[in-house]
């Protein structure tokens, strides 16, 4: 590995101002790190041609001193983002070919602060997974694997290839979505940072849908700084998306260096869930000292609908996703198979270009909004929805924050768990309640298993006050003093 | 409530997948298998809890009602698998 991957985006973005490096060399540097990375199937497209130009016209702007707050850092996108005149696919048959007219809205951010696109990053099939294995261009791997062992493990999902990217220094920093956990699980699962910004933060406009009341788009990244560095640059207010939030983006980078004397974190005490591994509770014990130990006040809170969360969520997250899925017919975008009719047309398209856990979940969501159950699950769904949402801010009159594990285990082996839905959807038990309430949650590395594999925190914020989510989240950064990294395998 | 074969034949007819006759007993389990799960909804009384409909509360907003995008045909219609002269082309819909 190059010493110039080893930067962080803060380091690199320094040394790109200071004139030290140059975005050609950067980008270079992550091109042949990819090149060299076809076994962990990180990247579904990879846009060298597209890099090196870009890196070329940020030079020429930092050479004149000039450039805005990403000017010349090479990035990763999540496929699930339309990227103009680059092929978009979120990870399904059924969207091959696919190149979009236009940009999403939080690319074309990235873009304007002068970042560089290394390519798309793979995913679980229209976000709809918890372990990258339902793309239909196949599993990412994890970079990390346990001791002693060469078993490929998954990357978590949707997010896997975005955070086996940034674990295996493949990118600087990736764009990810978080619908039912998707950037916060996969961050815990490879060592790295993940944030999902409160709903509305970030606009969706230009991103595949799957959920449109629960997605989100965010970052995932090495540290912490450069998690809020990214956020800074993707949220803003859009008036494409009428659930994006005008309001103004703080210097999220800023709010790092103000500590937490006199925080008040909440223990969720519903999170202490039955078969949690003892290595996950002490990590958690843990996590707790540390946010005592830089003078935060720690008290136990209850959110007493915390189990009903999973359950609510598989009801409206597939509601959600048979409407916005409806549009992939065969006529406008994509795959197209020939057909006696054009309702023929229309189901053997369907059937062909979905993957078998897209299917389920359209015909669950099908089921549930059908006539006659609408109000037995969908609008029952919906009104525990918000008995959730009240938990959270009964909560928040007593505490700033939440600390919680993010996942109930490490990460597992690639076709452990993709023949049982039921044991793939508990992976999302601590993430899923913050989509439902539309609040920010983030995901820092503070630990090892047993097995050698990392192990993150969560860290779940008051409705846009990203700045207090990043500040304790900066905390337990520098108090667990993660620093492990993957062996090199995968090197081609 | 369970769902028989009979049902995802329906539920996939209205969803427009096709599915083999072969198929149906196995997604039917699993349909069964989720539904059973978030059955436990039952046990929570929210009789007079008005359903969420926004993650975050926000009023609508609202825009004047103006062309912004024009003479798109071309990059609108250029992903279609079918496509002539800037229309969609569709198998014949009226005899």
């Amino acid at each position: 590995m190059s010493d110039l991957t080893k930067l962080t985006l803060a380091a690199a973005r320094d040394a790109l101002k200071k004139k030290e490096i140059t975005s050609s060399e950067l980008t270079g540097a992550y091109l042949k790190e990819m090149a060299d990375a076809g076994a962990l199937n990180a990247y579904v497209t990879t846009t060298a041609d597209k890099a090196q130009e870009m890196a070329k016209i940020s030079d020429a702007k930092l050479q004149k001193g000039e450039g805005g707050a990403l000017e010349g850092i090479p990035l990763g996108i999540k496929d699930l983002f339309c990227t103009k005149d680059v092929p978009t696919s979120a990870g399904s048959h059924i969207l091959e070919g696919f190149v979009p007219p236009y940009e999403s809205t939080v690319t074309a951010n990235l873009w304007r602060d002068g970042a560089v696109m290394l390519g798309k990053l793979n995913n679980d099939e229209f976000a709809m997974g918890s372990s990258n294995e339902t793309s239909f261009y196949g599993p990412v791997v994890n970079p990390w694997r346990r001791k002693g062992s060469d078993a490929r493990l998954v990357p978590g999902g949707s997010s896997g290839g975005s955070s086996a990217a940034v674990a295996a220094k493949l990118c600087l920093g990736a764009t990810a979505t978080d619908t039912g956990g998707s950037i916060r699980q996969p961050a815990a699962f490879t060592g790295t940072v993940g944030l999902k910004p409160t709903y509305g933060r970030c606009s969706r406009w230009g991103i595949v849908a799957f959920a449109s009341s629960l997605d989100q788009a965010g970052p995932i990244a090495r540290d912490v700084r450069d998690a809020a560095i990214l956020l800074g640059s993707m949220a803003g207010h859009d008036e494409k998306d009428t659930t994006s939030v005008d309001r103004p983006v703080p210097d999220y980078e800023a709010a790092l260096g103000q500590g937490i004397k006199g925080l008040s974190v909440g223990i969720p005490k519903e999170y202490r869930v039955e078969g949690m591994p003892k290595e996950i509770d002490d990590l958690w014990t843990r996590g707790i000292e540390w946010l005592k130990a830089a003078g935060a006040t720690v008290k136990e809170v209850s959110l007493p609908h915390t189990k009903y969360a999973l359950p609510t969520y598989y009801i409206v997250a597939p509601a959600e996703c048979s409407s916005n899925l409806a549009r992939y017919d065969g006529v406008r975008y994509g795959l197209r198979v020939e057909g006696r009719d054009i309702t023929d047309m229309y189901e053997k398209t369907r059937a062909e270009g979905f993957g078998a856990e897209v299917r389920r979940r359209v015909l669950m969501g099908t089921y549930v909004l059908s006539a006659g159950y609408y109000d037995a699950y969908y609008l029952k769904a919906q009104k525990v929805r918000t008995l959730i949402a009240r938990d959270f801010a009964e909560a928040y009159s007593e505490v700033d924050v939440l600390l919680t594990p993010t996942a109930p285990s490490a990460a597992f082996a690639i076709g452990e768990k993709s023949n049982d839905p039921l044991s793939m959807y508990l992976n999302d038990v601590f993430t899923v309640t913050v989509n439902l309430a539309g609040l920010p949650g983030i995901s820092v590395p503070a630990g090892l298993s047993a097995e050698g594999l990392p192990l993150g925190l969560q860290l779940i914020g008051r409705t846009f006050d990203e700045e207090t989510l990043l500040r304790a989240a900066y905390a337990i950064e520098q108090a667990a003093g993660f620093t492990a990294e993957p062996e090199v395998w995968w090197r081609a | 409530m369970s769902v028989d074969q009979k049902t995802v034949r329906h539920i996939a007819r209205l969803a427009r997948i096709a599915v083999r006759d072969d198929e149906l007993e196995a997604l039917a389990r699993e349909l069964n298998g989720i539904l059973d799960w978030v059955e436990q909804l039952g046990e929570v009384d929210a009789t007079d809890v008005e359903p969420m409909t926004s993650a975050v509360a926000m009023a609508m907003k609202m825009r004047e009602d103006v062309v912004t995008g024009t003479n798109l045909q071309k990059e609108v219609t250029r992903n279609a698998p079918g496509a002539e002269d800037g229309f969609y082309v569709v198998p014949k819909v009226v005899e």
